[in-house]
């Protein structure tokens, strides 16, 4: 058996937030262990689940200040589980995540007008299969040192998204999705990469985004930090 | 006030919702969680369709795979029309976007599913589902269509044999609400969750859409049809997918021998393995003979999970597996148009019997039925919806029922642990629901599953709050699982034959007086019946 700590907050509970301590068994995925605890010990404590296979994307949690899809992590002793940041929390370790996918709306994640005449080759399916893994888990929203001071941001699972479209042969209108992201989106990412570490699918959103800025510059946009630095060289 | 509500955001509940709003119609899906953590996402192996693109095939051959399977069960004018639009559902999926693997030349690839006659199955590596629900969805956001996610449906809201709309809790808040609509398509999963800790559903597939339809008035068909998926992991039941045989790999037992043809359909693949464990054997998938790059390239997640739950490498090492429950062939009963004994009321996808799998179903069949059948559902409600005028459900008694008795579960006395009860429920119904039944087995659980319904009052709840309470939810999907779990019984008693899922000991033999008879359950004020419809 080993203990993990549990972030837990609900608003009409006095105080609203509380760390409590559980003893689990050892080997088990978190999820397993918060099932465990929910059905046998303590039936208030609230999280999301669906899958057990890392595909659903419900299950996303933090674990010592790191996302994880709680279906894959493994507690260790002394772990602390909290909630997915930057989304309210609605309790315990569930935060609203209509925010998050309101981003998908805001960039125009999807396929805008179809190339008729494009053909998939192998090479370009295999060009963005990793993107199309994702499952919208939310952990790369959550890593995200961008969403401390500018919540419109994109963020990076959108971001990705809408790379993965503009890649897409059958695209036909990639200028539109392009233009779509250049305000709170492709140029305000610091490039830190806190999102490709904690990808549960293996996807690469800041190499995405480089992408996107490339793509951007080739259709005559230009990356705003930049053009700020000029005038104000110029000023002096 | 919508034209159309959806409830379900799965493969059929979209496609509903798209084909609806191509139609004309104001269309909102409300679901459970949010759409893209439906179980559609959890298929793996593919989506079937005769577009020959490996090598020759037909719609006819389409066709009489899966009327093979389906034991009489399946009605051939559906299975045609699921067949020959197969090509072009897959067509549409394509032009929306769906990443499919790939042929070198830019055709969509194929593989060959357990009982099929050729390589069918169309593929997005072994994220198939995935790949296609994110489609769907971000097709659905393009075409503004509203969500209403994290609500959970309670009831129908019926008048008059129409349906009006529905009560749902709105999960955030713990409101009950009354939503209207003039039409609803009902896409809400299947059942097989009931079969707890053995099946590979997800754990939120507890039927609750099947319930609330015989609740409303509607007839369910074919409970009794559950399917058992050969290989599942044995410790957690999560899927290794029928792609791992359909591409070679071999069912040992503890001695390494080889005892059943890994190609056969499901159920008798599934019997086979049974039979094994039950006399003693442990069996094992072998996959190693197919090399790690062809694992890495088709069963990556596979892997993964195999290393998380049993601590090996198929690559290297033998997968321990036992068969689990993996789909629900029965549902709700639907004439051609998939509309439901209640005007207005439709239903598509697993949920639904649009008896196109009869007693077994095909692999690859399933993800086609929830994209071909789940438009021409969105279609006719639309239909239906343009015909009719507005309603308004808000003083209606069901909405006050439902409020009183969301309002009243907390006062419940909570003297009996339901989650221990939910899984006592999975593993008996495991033993004796499952992949070989007999009467005195099937009649023990229908007293223990009585039992449960009167001590239901006496469950109840600890978590009193109104915000985001799961504790509620699994009481009411629980509620809706002892229900649903009497009427599978009354059926799996009454069929006293043994035909594709469901085998009985005690009646071995296929009966031909049950040659297309279709077990038919509903209520008649509050009681169950059951009936097989056009036997002699
Ligand atoms: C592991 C696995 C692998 C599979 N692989 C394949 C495959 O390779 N090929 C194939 O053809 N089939 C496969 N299947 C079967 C197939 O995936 C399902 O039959 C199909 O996805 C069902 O889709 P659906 O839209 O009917 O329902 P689901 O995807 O189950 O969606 C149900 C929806 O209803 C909502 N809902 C349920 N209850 C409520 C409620 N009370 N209130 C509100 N909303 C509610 C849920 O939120 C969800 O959005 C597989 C199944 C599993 C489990
Ligand atoms: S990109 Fe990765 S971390 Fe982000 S939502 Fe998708 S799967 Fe989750
Ligand atoms: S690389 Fe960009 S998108 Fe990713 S976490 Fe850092 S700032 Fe956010
Ligand atoms: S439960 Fe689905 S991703 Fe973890």
């Amino acid at each position: 058996m080993i203990n993990i700590s549990i972030k837990r907050y609900h608003a009409a509970r006095q105080p609203a937030e509380i760390v409590q301590e559980w003893e689990i068994e050892e080997g088990v995925t978190l999820l397993e262990a918060l099932t465990s605890i929910k059905t046998k010990k303590d039936p208030t404590l609230t999280f999301r689940s669906g899958c057990r296979s890392c595909v659903c994307g419900s299950c996303a949690v933090r674990v010592n200040g790191r996302e994880v899809l709680a279906c894959s992590y493994k507690p260790k002793e002394g772990d602390l589980v909290e909630p997915l940041r930057f989304e309210p929390v609605i309790k315990d370790l569930v935060t609203d995540q209509s925010g998050g996918f309101e981003t998908l709306k805001r960039t125009g994640a999807w396929l805008e007008r179809l190339n008729d005449e494009a053909v998939v080759t192998l090479e370009e399916e295999k060009r963005t299969e990793v993107q199309t893994d994702c499952i919208l888990c939310h952990s790369c929203y959550s890593a995200c040192p961008v969403f401390e001071t500018n919540p419109l941001f994109a963020g990076p699972f959108a971001l990705t998204r809408v790379w993965r479209y503009v890649a897409d042969p059958r695209e036909g209108d990639p200028k539109g999705k392009i233009d779509a992201v250049q305000h709170d989106g492709v140029w305000d990412c610091t490039l830190c990469g806190e999102c490709t570490a904690v990808c549960p699918e293996g996807i690469d959103p800041k190499s995405d985004i480089l992408m996107l800025r490339t793509k951007s510059t080739q259709m005559g946009h230009t990356d705003p930090n930049m053009g700020a630095f000029g005038s104000f060289g110029l000023d002096f | 006030m919508f034209d159309l509500l959806i409830i379900g955001g799965g493969g059929a509940g979209l496609s509903a919702a798209l084909a609806a709003h191509d139609a004309g119609a104001k269309v909102g899906v409300l679901g459970k969680n949010y759409p893209t953590r439906s179980q559609t996402s959890m298929a793996q192996g593919g989506i079937n369709a005769a577009i020959g693109n490996i090598e020759p095939d037909s719609v006819e051959a389409h066709i009489a795979d899966t009327l093979k399977s389906a034991h009489t069960l399946a009605d051939e004018g559906m299975v045609r029309r699921l067949c020959e639009k197969a090509p072009d559902a897959i067509g549409w999926l394509d032009r929306i976007g769906t990443p499919f693997s790939r042929l070198e030349d830019g055709r969509v690839a194929q593989r060959r599913l357990g009982g099929a006659s050729g390589k069918r199955a169309c593929y997005a590596q072994d994220y198939t589902g995935l790949k296609i629900l994110h489609t769907l969805h971000d097709t659905a956001l393009k075409q503004g269509i509203e969500f209403l996610s994290e609500y959970y449906l309670l009831n129908f809201i019926v008048e008059e044999g129409r349906v009006l709309g529905v009560t749902a809790v709105e999960m955030a808040t713990g409101e009950v609400k009354a939503i209207g609509a003039k039409s609803v398509v009902v896409a809400s999963g299947g059942y097989a969750g009931l079969y707890r800790g053995f099946t590979t559903n997800s754990s939120a597939t507890t039927g609750d859409g099947v319930a609330a339809a015989i609740r409303a008035g509607c007839v369910l068909s074919d409970l009794e049809y559950v399917q058992f998926h050969p290989t599942a992991l044995r410790s957690s039941g999560i899927l290794i997918s029928e792609s791992a045989r359909g591409a070679g790999g071999r069912l040992l037992n503890s001695k390494g021998e080889h005892f059943v043809d890994e190609l056969l359909t499901r159920d008798q693949v599934a019997k086979a393995i049974w039979e094994q464990l039950e006399s003693g054997e442990e069996v094992f998938l072998d996959i190693r003979h197919l090399g790690e790059a062809f694992v890495e390239e088709n069963l990556p997640q596979e892997r993964k999970l195999a290393k998380l739950y049993e601590g090996i490498d198929p690559v290297t090492d033998l997968i321990p597996i036992k068969p689990v429950a993996h789909y629900t062939m029965g549902g709700i009963d639907v004439d051609h148009m998939h509309c439901t004994k209640v005007k207005g009321l439709y239903a598509a996808g697993e949920c639904a019997n649009s008896k196109v799998h009869g007693a077994n179903r095909l692999g690859g069949n399933s993800l086609l039925e929830t994209i071909v059948f789940g438009r021409e559902a969105g279609e006719n409600a639309a239909a239906f919806a343009r015909q009719h005028g507005d309603v308004n459900p808000r003083n209606s008694e069901q909405f006050e029922k439902d409020r009183s008795f969301v309002a009243a579960i907390p006062h419940f006395t909570n003297q009996i642990d339901f989650y221990e009860k939910r899984d006592f429920l999975g593993k008996i119904f495991y033993r004796n629901v499952g992949i070989v039944r007999n009467e005195m087995g099937l009649k023990g659980v229908l007293s223990v599953i009585r039992q449960m319904q009167k001590e239901l009052p006496f469950m109840g709840i600890a978590d009193k709050s109104r915000e985001y309470n799961t504790n509620l939810i699994e009481f009411i999907e629980f509620g809706n699982m002892v229900e649903l779990a009497e009427a599978i019984l009354v059926c799996a008693i009454s069929r006293k034959e043994s035909r594709g899922a469901h085998q009985r000991e005690d009646h071995p033999r296929e009966e031909k007086s049950y040659d297309g008879v279709h077990s038919l359950s509903w209520k008649h004020d509050g009681t169950l019946c059951n009936e097989f419809g056009g036997l002699a």
